[in-house]
């Protein structure tokens, strides 16, 4: 009784789903259509790819983005385990409320406000510090942290608030420091969780358009601003050979890291299994 | 205070280190910003680097009453009045849609058996792994006038020439509805997954049918699923750039493009953060109340 789904909720389920997929199925499919025309099929053809990957602008802005969303998201998850710890952790203090709001405040601000105010910042800051110098790769970076910060804070407070917290106090009851036990025993727990907060980090990082656009500067052009720049001028089937790389790549990945999480998760539900069968068995000697 | 103690409370605190980092750098590159989008809202555009400056009137005094928010204001020049309203009835639409197309799926998902719902609400999360931008020009390919619903809808033999869809306000509400789908789906999902069917038992015993128990129990049930939701694809909505710039046309007046505009285009600085600062003053309101039903899931949850 309890699993029971009508067939109207199957079908408005597939349906929603096919709205959700069609537009990317299709583009796939177009993408090896040798016609300059999106939509009309002429014959099987791969030479978009081709196209694709002797556009050497596109490649750089390709390279620019990767190595922004590296140091973003290492830096993202750095800065947001330690706003989860806070959140988590360290029971109630003056200004928590705010300090939470403070984190998790960027979710919701609009990409063009947010892109706008670091902008002006940065200007402000040359005219009274002398840095940044100008807007580039360095200054995309801090941005990119600031609204990727947030959601990193979410993904790492949401797995700490489940993961039982006497685990640590038993091991500071041992006599373990702070640091010993957050390295030894918190950071392998939340692993899976700073796994998928780097890959969101990450991901969020790569595909942003619009805060990049106010803080870049020459020389660091990102991928989606020169995507935007060529689907402005008008539709390109190089625009879908990229859109199928996109979709290959994250399809791929969030295989293998599925994978991963989900054979860490099996291997620490094992050991915490083996944990409290040992205790129980200490117990009853 | 003997000196030990005295050295004790100034020398520095491993906990506050944990808390300052994450917070300085948001109070810097977060909340402070804003300060400044405010204070270069009342400046005027100048000729030079930084193209704003103050305008002082004759007794040296800065000039507030002559800034930007004047020309927002102007009621014979409804430009920024119209982009300030059409976007905000173009989130609420597409938010509507959202909602309408959002929940059943939230509801078959929560009711679906326990291993498939994870593969179902991975389903609805996969799409926005990959790019936003690429994912709303896909739609160009099916919504122009020789694109794939026009061509499908020709052969069906249903029309006989082409809706023009591309440039509508019809082309940024499937656009809104298709990115930010996912964003009504997660919380209405974990809201209604969390129900106890028992109630709907219940209901069914003392005679209610199907509908007359999910619509007085159900959906009471998961109000704050719905706000949840219903603010994560209203407030990015209304400051869009993106979605309106790629599907819609000159008639198609969003704030967030009038924003864009005013910088980029025309390098007015002054108004692009009075905009802004508008813009963030009447999402105050649905910043607000999303902020107060997470706070009500969060109680909830513990």
């Amino acid at each position: 009784m309890q699993n029971r789904n009508s067939a109207f909720s199957w079908t408005w389920l597939g349906l929603g789903f096919a709205f959700l997929y069609m537009p990317m199925v299709l583009m796939v499919v177009y993408s090896f259509n040798e016609s300059r025309l999106v939509t009309v099929w002429s014959q099987f053809s791969t030479k978009w790819y081709v196209e694709l990957f002797n556009d050497t602008r596109m490649l750089e802005a390709a390279f620019t983005s990767l190595k922004i969303g590296v140091a973003t998201a290492t830096f993202a998850v750095l800065l947001g385990t330690l706003a989860a710890i806070v959140i988590t952790r360290m029971g109630r203090f003056h200004g928590k409320t705010f300090f939470q709001m403070l984190m998790t405040a960027p979710l919701v601000m609009p990409e063009v406000i947010t892109g706008l105010s670091l902008l002006l910042l940065f200007v402000a800051m040359k005219q009274f510090f002398g840095w940044p110098e100008g807007l580039g790769m360095t200054t995309v970076w801090i941005a990119h942290v600031t609204f990727t910060s947030a959601f990193t804070t979410v993904v790492v407070s949401s797995r700490l608030r489940e993961v039982d917290n006497s685990i640590e106090e038993a091991a500071r009851d041992l006599g373990a420091p702070p640091l010993k036990v957050f390295f030894v025993i918190t950071l392998p727990i939340i692993a899976p969780a700073l796994v998928s907060a780097w890959l969101l980090a990450f991901t969020l990082s790569i595909d942003d358009l619009v805060i990049s656009s106010f803080v870049a500067g020459p020389g660091s052009t990102t991928l989606p601003m020169v995507v935007f720049s060529s689907v402005r001028l008008g539709v390109s089937p190089k625009i879908n050979a990229l859109a199928t790389i996109v979709i290959g790549i994250v399809s791929v990945g969030i295989i293998i890291a599925g994978w991963f999480i989900y054979r860490a998760e099996k291997k620490l539900e094992r050991e915490m299994e083996q944990a409290s069968a040992e205790m129980a068995m200490n117990r009853t000697e | 205070m003997s000196l030990a103690a005295t050295l004790k409370k100034w020398s520095p605190n491993p906990r506050a280190g944990i808390v300052l980092v994450p917070a300085l750098w948001m109070t810097f590159f977060f909340l402070a910003p804003f300060a400044i989008v405010l204070v270069i809202s009342f400046m005027k555009s100048a000729i030079a680097m930084p193209p704003v400056a103050f305008e002082y009137t004759a007794d040296g005094s800065i000039s507030l009453l002559t800034t930007s928010y004047a020309r927002l204001f102007d009621f014979d020049d409804l430009l920024y009045i119209n982009a300030y309203l059409g976007s905000l009835k173009m989130a609420g639409v597409a938010t509507l849609c959202a909602l309408l197309i959002g929940y059943p799926m939230a509801y078959a998902i929560a009711r679906a058996p326990g291993a498939w719902r994870h593969v179902l609400l991975m389903m609805v999360i996969l799409p926005s792994w990959t790019s936003f931008l690429i994912r709303i020009y896909a739609w160009i390919g099916l919504l122009k006038n020789n694109g794939f619903i026009n061509n499908f809808l020709i052969w069906l033999g249903v029309i006989d020439t082409p809706i023009q869809m591309m440039q509508t306000d019809f082309a940024i509400y499937v656009g809104i509805v298709y990115a930010y789908l996912p964003f009504m789906i997660l919380p209405l999902y974990t809201n209604l997954v969390k129900h106890d069917h028992t109630l709907l038992e219940a209901a069914n015993d003392l005679g209610a049918n199907r509908w007359t128990a999910f619509w007085r129990i159900t959906v009471p049930l998961s109000f704050n699923g719905i706000v949840a939701g219903s603010m994560l694809v209203f407030i990015p909505a209304v400051g869009e750039f993106v979605i309106p710039e790629i599907l819609g046309g000159p008639d198609q007046l969003m704030i967030g493009k009038v924003l864009w505009q005013e910088f980029f285009n025309n390098r007015d600085w002054p108004s692009a953060s009075a905009v802004a600062i508008v813009m963030l003053a009447v999402l105050m309101i649905p910043i607000a109340i999303l902020q107060k039903y997470q706070n009500k899931a969060s109680e909830e949850n513990a």
